[in-house]
C-alpha cells in the first residue's frame, strides 16, 4: 500500500518535472478561475426557482458555516459543539433587525419603500450582516472566556452547554419582556414577515426567483473563503495552528494563549452568524425549534468529513452534506428503507445517516476527504510514529 | 494579565476565595433562598373552599429535594459509567445518554413480553422488575462494550477529538434507533407499581413509592460496584489502567479487556437508570437520552471527574437543582439552569466538589 503510495508519488514528482515551472501556479489560478465563472453562471443553467438551485442555496450556506466552523474546529483545534448558537444569533438579527417584530419602534436604514413604511426596526440586509458578525463575534468571545484554561474535550462540553442555553433562551424568550410589551422572541411560533433583502436597483429578493439570492449568498461564500484563506497563511492563523498542535509549546514561544483563542472564537462566529442572517431571510421565519443540537453535529459532520482543518476540505463537506440533506435524502433515497419492506422514510434518520458518517470517516478515514496535509499526519499517526523514531515518548493512552 | 502590586494580590486572593467556595455558594444558593422567602412570605399549600392555605415552614422544600433525590439516583447511576470510562481511557462517552434510553426501551420491551400489567400482584411485579432490570443491565452493558469496541479502540491513539466526534456519532445512531423503535414521540407506559403513591410521610414530605424503587436499586448497585472495584481482582485491574495504561499492561494486565469491563459496567448501570426512569417517570422517549445524558455528564464533572463518589454525590445534586427548578422556577428553563451550573463548575472548579482522578490530575 506504502509502496504504492511511493510509486505514485514519484510518478507525480516526473511529470511535474517535465512540465515548465509556471504550470502549476497556472493550473491553480485556472482551476479557481473556471470555478468561480461556473459558480457566477450556475443558476441560469436551471430554472430561476428550481429545487436544485434551492437546495443549491442551501448548501452553499451550510458550506459558509463550515468555513466558519473550521476556523475553531479545524485550525485553532477547539472543538465547539455549540455552533447552532450563533446561527441563532445571525438568524435573530434579521428577525429583530429586520422585521415588524419589535412593533413599538419606527427605524428604517436603506430599506425597500414597502418597508420603510412599516413599524419595527428595518435595516438593510448589508447592515443585518454587519450587526449579526458583531453580535456574534462578541458571542463567541463570550462562549469562549470559560474554555481557556479547560483541556479539549471539556470545551465540547461547555461550547455545547452554551448552546442550549442560548436554545432553551430563544424557545422561552417569549416570556422575557424587553419593554413596551415587547418580547425578545417570539419562541416556537416564530419571528415572521422577515423582510426580504433589498438593494437599490435589485428591489426586493422574492422567493419565486431564486437567482439574486443564489448570487447574494455566493459573495458570501467568495468572501468568507477569501478571508479564510488570507487567515490560514497569517500571523494569527499560524498561532491557531500552533496552539493546536501543542499548546505549552506555543505558549513559550509568544503566541499570546487568550487572545488567540478568543480570536478564533470569534472569527468562526463571526462567520456563522453571516450564513445565519442568510438563512434566516431566506427561510422567512425565525422560529426557535430551528436551533437545536443537531444542527451543531450537521456542520460538525460537514467539516469532518470534508477534513478537520482544511479550508477546501469543509467547503466541499459543507455543500456534500447539503445536497445529501436538502436533495439525495429527501428526493432520491426517501423511499429507500420501504423497498426493503421497513415501515419509515430515510427523512426521520437523516440525524442517524450524519452519525454514521461521523463514524465511518473517523474510523476509516480520519483526514477527511481532502485532507490539510498537516492535519492529516497528525490524524494518521504518521506524526506520533515519526516521534515515537526519534526516541521521544509517544502521547497517550497505548 | 503579568499586572502586579497589591491589586494584582486582591484579585488572587479573589480568585482563590472564589475556587474554594464559589461553587459551593453557587449550589447553596437555590435551596437558602427558597428556604428564606417559604418561611418569610410562605407559599400556598393547598387551596380549601377557594381560600389558599399559606403554609411558613420547610416541607414544600423538602418536598422539592425526595423529589430530586430519587431523580438524581438515575442520574448519579448514569454519571457512574461516564466516570468510570472518563478515568479510564479519558473520553466523553458521549452515546452513555442514548445507552440509558434503549436501557429504558429494553426495560419496557420486557414488560410486554413478561406480561406485566397493572393487574399483576405486588410479587409478580416486583420478580418481572427484577427480570427486566437484569436483562436491561445486560443488553446495555454489551451495547456499551460493542460501542467502544467498534468505534473507540481503533482510535486509541488518535488524537483525543477523534474518539469524541465517534461517540457523538454514536449517540445519534443509538437516538435514531430508539426512534425507529418506538416513535418519535413521548410515549406513556403502564404505570406498573404507581409510582405517584404514598407510602408514608416524614414531617410533612410526602415519601412515594417511586423515591423507594429509586433507592433500593441504586444503594446496592452502588455499592456493589465500589465493591468491585476497590475489593476484586478486576477492579483493582481497572484502577491500575486508569492510573498507568501502559505501567498496567508491564505488570501483565490486559489493558483492552479491562477497558471493555468499564464500558460493561458503565453500560449496565446506565441500564439500570433506564429501568427506574420508565418505572419512575412512567414515560419513555428516544431523546430522553440526550438530556440525561448531559445531567449526569455535568453530574460527574461536579463531583470531580474519574470519582466514583463524586458521580453519585454530583447525581444526587443535580437532581435536587432541577427539582427545585422545576417546581418553582419552571420546567421549560431546567436544563438552561443545570447548564449555567455546568459552565459555572467548569469556571470555578474545574475538578469538581470531591477532586478528580484521572492521570492529568496526578
Amino acid at each position: 500500500m506504502s509502496e504504492l503510495a511511493a510509486q505514485l508519488r514519484e510518478w507525480r514528482a516526473a511529470i511535474e518535472r517535465l512540465l515548465p515551472p509556471w504550470w502549476s501556479k497556472w493550473w491553480n489560478k485556472g482551476l479557481a478561475a473556471l470555478l468561480l465563472v461556473v459558480g457566477v453562471i450556475l443558476p441560469f443553467l436551471t430554472g430561476s426557482n428550481s429545487g436544485f438551485l434551492n437546495g443549491t442555496i442551501v448548501a452553499v450556506a451550510y458550506a459558509v458555516m463550515a468555513l466558519g466552523l473550521n476556523v475553531v474546529v479545524g485550525m485553532a483545534g477547539l472543538l465547539d459543539l455549540g455552533y447552532v448558537a450563533f446561527y441563532a444569533f445571525g438568524a435573530y438579527c434579521v428577525g429583530w433587525f429586520g422585521s415588524g417584530f419589535f412593533f413599538g419602534t419606527r427605524v428604517h436604514v436603506g430599506v425597500s419603500p414597502a418597508a420603510s413604511r412599516l413599524a419595527g426596526i428595518h435595516l438593510n440586509f448589508v447592515l443585518i450582516l454587519i450587526a449579526a458578525v458583531v453580535i456574534c463575534a462578541v458571542a463567541g468571545i463570550i462562549i469562549g472566556l470559560p474554555t481557556l484554561r479547560l483541556r479539549g474535550d471539556y470545551i465540547a462540553i461547555v461550547t455545547l452547554a452554551f448552546g442550549e442555553i442560548i436554545g432553551v433562551l430563544a424557545v422561552n424568550g417569549q416570556s422575557i419582556g424587553v419593554g413596551g410589551g415587547m418580547t425578545l422572541t417570539a419562541g416556537n411560533l416564530g419571528i415572521s414577515a422577515v423582510d426580504p433583502p433589498w438593494f437599490p436597483g435589485s428591489g426586493s429578493f422574492s422567493l419565486l426567483d431564486l437567482r439574486p439570492w443564489y448570487w447574494l449568498i455566493f459573495g458570501i461564500l467568495l468572501i468568507v473563503l477569501f478571508v479564510n484563506l488570507r487567515l490560514r497563511d497569517s500571523r494569527l492563523g499560524r498561532a491557531w495552528v500552533a496552539l493546536r498542535e501543542d499548546e505549552v509549546a506555543a505558549v513559550s514561544m509568544g503566541v499570546p494563549l487568550v487572545k488567540t483563542k478568543l480570536m478564533a472564537y470569534a472569527t468562526g462566529a463571526a462567520f456563522g452568524g453571516m450564513a445565519g442572517a442568510f438563512f434566516g431571510a431566506y427561510f422567512t421565519v425565525v422560529n426557535a425549534g430551528q436551533f437545536a443540537f443537531g444542527f451543531s453535529i450537521f456542520i460538525l459532520a460537514m467539516v469532518v468529513v470534508g477534513g478537520i482543518g482544511s479550508i477546501w476540505g469543509a467547503l466541499a463537506g459543507g455543500l456534500l452534506l447539503g445536497y445529501i440533506n436538502n436533495y439525495l435524502i429527501p428526493d432520491v433515497l426517501n423511499n429507500l428503507p420501504q423497498s426493503f419492506g421497513l415501515n419509515f422514510q430515510l427523512t426521520s434518520v437523516s440525524f442517524g445517516i450524519f452519525g454514521f458518517l461521523l463514524v465511518l470517516v473517523m474510523t476509516v478515514r480520519p483526514q477527511g476527504l481532502f485532507p490539510e496535509r498537516r492535519r492529516k499526519l497528525e490524524l494518521t499517526g504518521e506524526v506520533a510514529a515519526q516521534d515515537a523514531e526519534l526516541g521521544s515518548e509517544p502521547e497517550g493512552p497505548a | 494579565m503579568l499586572a502586579t502590586g497589591p491589586g494584582a494580590a486582591a484579585l488572587a486572593a479573589i480568585r482563590r476565595y472564589a475556587g474554594r467556595w464559589g461553587l459551593i455558594a453557587a449550589l447553596a444558593a437555590l435551596p437558602v433562598y427558597y428556604s428564606v422567602t417559604d418561611l418569610a412570605n410562605g407559599y400556598q399549600a393547598a387551596v380549601v373552599a377557594g381560600h389558599p392555605v399559606i403554609h411558613h415552614d420547610l416541607s414544600r422544600l423538602g418536598f422539592n429535594f425526595a423529589e430530586g433525590l430519587s431523580d438524581g439516583a438515575i442520574w448519579a447511576l448514569i454519571a457512574i459509567g461516564y466516570t468510570l470510562v472518563y478515568g479510564i481511557i479519558e473520553l466523553i462517552n458521549f452515546a452513555h445518554g442514548d445507552v440509558f434510553m434503549l436501557g429504558s426501551f429494553t426495560a419496557v420491551g420486557m414488560w410486554s413480553v413478561l406480561g406485566l400489567s397493572l393487574t399483576t400482584s405486588m410479587l409478580g411485579v416486583i420478580g418481572g422488575l427484577a427480570v427486566a432490570l437484569i436483562i436491561a443491565m445486560l443488553t446495555t452493558g454489551t451495547l456499551n462494550v460493542l460501542i467502544e469496541r467498534v468505534a473507540y479502540k481503533p482510535l486509541r491513539s488518535a488524537p483525543k477529538v477523534a474518539p469524541l466526534i465517534t461517540a457523538i456519532g454514536f449517540s445519534f445512531i443509538l437516538q435514531n434507533v430508539g426512534l425507529l423503535w418506538r416513535g418519535g414521540s413521548q410515549q406513556s407506559v403502564t404505570d406498573l407499581i404507581g409510582a405517584q403513591k404514598v407510602v408514608f410521610t416524614v414531617g410533612g414530605v410526602p415519601v412515594l413509592r417511586g423515591y423507594i424503587l429509586a433507592w433500593a436499586v441504586m444503594v446496592p448497585l452502588v455499592f456493589a460496584v465500589s465493591w468491585f472495584i476497590n475489593r476484586t481482582r478486576p477492579g483493582k485491574a481497572m484502577r491500575a489502567t486508569a492510573q498507568d495504561p501502559e505501567a498496567a499492561r508491564l505488570m501483565g494486565i490486559n489493558v483492552s479487556n479491562t477497558i471493555s469491563l468499564t464500558f460493561l459496567l458503565g453500560g449496565a448501570l446506565a441500564g439500570a437508570a433506564g429501568l427506574i426512569y420508565a418505572v419512575y417517570e412512567t414515560q419513555v422517549w428516544y431523546f430522553q437520552g440526550f438530556r440525561a445524558g448531559l445531567f449526569a455528564f455535568t453530574a460527574a464533572v461536579m463531583g470531580g471527574i474519574g470519582n466514583v463518589r463524586g458521580a453519585v454525590l454530583g447525581g444526587l445534586i443535580i437532581g435536587v437543582i432541577q427539582a427545585l427548578s422545576d417546581e418553582r422556577i419552571g420546567p421549560q428553563w431546567t436544563e438552561a439552569i443545570v447548564f449555567a451550573y455546568l459552565i459555572a463548575i467548569m469556571v470555578l472548579r474545574p475538578t469538581g466538589l470531591l477532586g478528580e482522578e484521572t492521570r492529568e490530575a496526578g
